[in-house]
């Protein structure tokens, strides 16, 4: 089944994104990257040293080649520092894709959405290829995707804490009406909350702290990257129609009959859905495809400056 | 003048932490099982009260276990590594159980700026990026220009600063933020005002309140990362500084939604004052007491310094613990030139600072250097 997913003009092959904090060792870390298949991978910018001239490796060291580096700016607690950093991991890592990070409440990292909103704006002038942390609101995530960011990255529950998709009702609203890619970020804490993420129509998922304490972070990463996937199946298969599952089952239109009480007449609907049908084809809630479809134009046209 | 009472002191006489430490004595093991099965950050200054009494000591293995759940859900596999930097031994205060205590004829020096850069210099090329300045209290070679002159000096080398000084006026602690300092340590050694008084007998710091207040006063300069701690061997009681540190640190996060707050419990170690504990906290009760603050503060770094032994750290850290110094000296210059000064307490884990690096990456934990980026532009 044709199901690109595209992030700024870049074509990825996995719907994971991998964060690298919490890890035992970047050996580990680089392990488990290399088998969650993921090609976007996230580095904290306050933990990488920049021009440090003893040799010694640091944490981009292990970001395997061919992957789509994408510095945060954890740690930021608000707009001026995130625009800060975010310059300081340009210079210093060539990309100019920053994943915004702004949250000045240490105890739940929570997002702040008024200085994320500020920063983003800031950043894209200055031709970041921007994907925000963000609270999972629905009127902040349109005016994210207005400022020109790539995506949207609402939380699915705090950073860190395993809790599942605890915002699943705002999840589902943003999904809807986003034009560029949902990535869901943050408390998912088991494969099967990725797995419920992409069924409710999120186009990715970003995962850290599940994979890198869990006793077996390789296995684990394995287990998130095919939960993804499955998710994803699961929802262009149709998930989130199961309410007009039954009309869309029928195997010829319910409609049918009109045309035989009306002499002459010819049977409704003889071909395909009737009209207003929800959900027929492959591609869930909103029909899919049509979603997908807008979401795509609009992400070329944010492309913004591309890769590394 | 005495300094008037802040908001905390109010608070904590609200608490009566004694009798709380008093019904902690009498906790049961019912207590102590519902202590456990609260979920993270539902525990209360009575589950914290029945996870110290001598009831969790019974079970302290499972105390550990359920510590060590919580640190790993927040921190993940990854501990802070600092350095302290002593700048200075000069002191105006007395405090009974301190080697810098005024009076006591030590060798007493204080770092030029120069010299405190090239022991940044020397902690940067051990692989440090996080450095605790520290000093006696000494306004006069200790002042808050010259602390403000430090920053300034090491701030393009050290993306992380902290000082562990007398405590200072909202102005200066606004002034040391501007100039890029994060954080401010300032432990209130006991919080029991009447042992508070018995051993800090003249100086600066003989005033309780104006101790206690001057996490608040930092807090609301903007200082980002704000320390708290009780030093066990004061207090008769320790459970009831426990439970104060416990409490001091639940209030500034409640307060200052924007201050990380870190909290420790250095246990008092030999030094040129001879001062001896009335009660010594024994080592279990030590594990007990650090595992009690994380199931009481799941968000809250623990800290640990070199004045405990290498085993007991290399143990905590897989319980509780979040960052750890590591090769310290305690004595100004002492990395440099050590002997020349005399130090402030004889330090337990002497390992260099790859050796505790190695330790925990043995033990499957992230030796983390740099955890921070410079808080104001150093690149204009």
């Amino acid at each position: 089944m044709e199901d690109p997913f595209v992030v700024a003009g870049r074509v990825l092959g996995s719907r994971l994104f991998v964060g690298t904090g919490k890890f035992s060792a970047h050996e580990v870390m680089r392990d488990a990257v290399v088998a969650s298949g993921t090609e976007i991978v996230t580095v904290a910018l306050r933990r990488v040293e920049f021009g440090r001239d003893d040799g010694a490796a640091g944490i981009l060291d292990f970001v395997p080649p061919g992957i789509q580096l994408l510095p945060n700016t954890s740690g930021a607690v608000d707009a001026d520092e995130a625009v800060r950093l975010a310059r300081l991991g340009r210079a210093g890592t060539g990309t100019d894709w920053v994943k915004l990070e702004v949250t000045p409440d240490p105890r739940t990292l929570a997002p702040d959405p008024v200085d994320t909103l500020r920063a983003a704006e800031r950043l894209v002038a200055e031709g970041f290829t921007v994907l925000p942390y963000c609270p999972a609101d629905p009127v902040l995530c349109r005016r994210l995707e207005e400022a020109g960011c790539a995506t949207v990255m609402p939380l699915g529950a705090w950073i860190g804490s395993n809790r599942g998709l605890r915002t699943r009702d705002a999840i589902e609203v943003i999904v809807a009406q986003a034009g560029v890619p949902v990535v869901v970020d943050a408390g998912l804490g088991v494969p099967s909350d990725a797995a419920e993420a992409m069924e409710v129509g999120a186009d990715a998922v970003l995962v850290n702290t599940a994979i890198a304490v869990s006793r077996d972070p390789v296995a684990m990463a394995r287990a998130f990257a095919l939960a993804t996937e499955a998710g994803r199946l699961g929802y262009l298969a149709g998930l989130g129609t199961v309410g007009a599952a039954t009309a869309a089952d029928a195997s010829s239109p319910l409609t049918g009959f009109l045309g035989a009480l009306t002499p002459g007449g010819t049977p409704a609907a003889s071909s395909g859905p009737a009209p207003g049908r929800p959900g027929a084809p492959a591609g869930g809630r909103l029909a899919g495809s049509g979603c997908d479809e807008r979401r795509r134009e609009r992400t070329g046209a944010v492309a913004g400056g591309g890769e590394r | 003048m005495a300094a008037p009472k802040g908001r905390f002191a109010r608070e904590l006489e609200r608490l009566d932490l004694a009798a709380s430490s008093a019904r902690a004595d009498r906790a049961t093991d019912a207590d102590v099982t519902a202590a456990l099965a609260r979920p993270d950050g539902r525990r209360d200054l009575a589950d914290l009260a029945a996870l110290l009494s001598p009831a969790a000591t019974a079970r302290l293995e499972e105390l550990a276990q359920t510590a060590r759940a919580s640190t790993l859900r927040r921190f993940g596999r990854a501990v802070r590594l600092y350095a302290p930097l002593y700048v200075s031994n000069a002191c105006l205060s007395s405090c009974t159980y301190c080697g810098f205590a005024k009076g006591l004829p030590i060798t007493r020096r204080t770092l030029s700026v120069d010299e405190v850069e090239a022991e940044a210099r020397l902690l940067t090329g051990r692989g440090f990026r996080h450095l605790l300045l520290v000093a006696g209290e000494h306004r006069v070679e200790v002042s808050q220009d010259y602390l403000v002159e430090v920053v300034e000096r090491l701030r393009p080398l050290v993306p992380s600063l902290s000082i562990e000084t007398q405590t200072w006026s909202d102005d200066t602690y606004a002034r040391l933020v501007a100039a890029g300092l994060e954080g401010v340590v300032h432990y209130q050694e006991t919080y029991d005002r009447e042992r508070y008084a018995q051993t800090h007998t003249a100086g600066w710091k003989r005033d309780y309140d104006r101790r206690l207040n001057s996490t608040e006063l930092a807090a609301s300069a903007g200082v980002r990362r704000l320390g708290v701690g009780a030093l066990l061997g004061l207090a008769v009681d320790w459970r009831a500084d426990v439970l104060a540190v416990a409490a001091h640190a639940a209030f500034l996060v409640k307060n200052f939604w924007r201050t990380e707050v870190t909290v420790a419990l250095p246990r008092i170690k030999p030094s040129a004052s001879g001062y001896q504990p009335p009660v010594p906290v024994g080592d279990a009760e030590y594990v007990q007491a650090l595992a009690a603050l994380r199931l009481f503060e799941p968000e809250a770094g623990i800290v640990l310094s070199t004045r405990e032994p290498a085993p007991l750290r290399d143990g905590l850290v897989r319980i509780a613990v979040t960052s750890m110094s590591a090769g310290s000296s305690t004595e100004p210059g002492g990395y440099s030139h050590p002997g020349e000064a005399t130090e402030q307490f004889s330090i337990s884990d002497e390992r260099p600072p790859a050796e505790v690096a190695a330790m925990l990456t043995a033990a499957g934990y992230e030796p983390v250097w740099k955890d921070a980026f410079p808080l104001v532009d150093v690149t204009r």
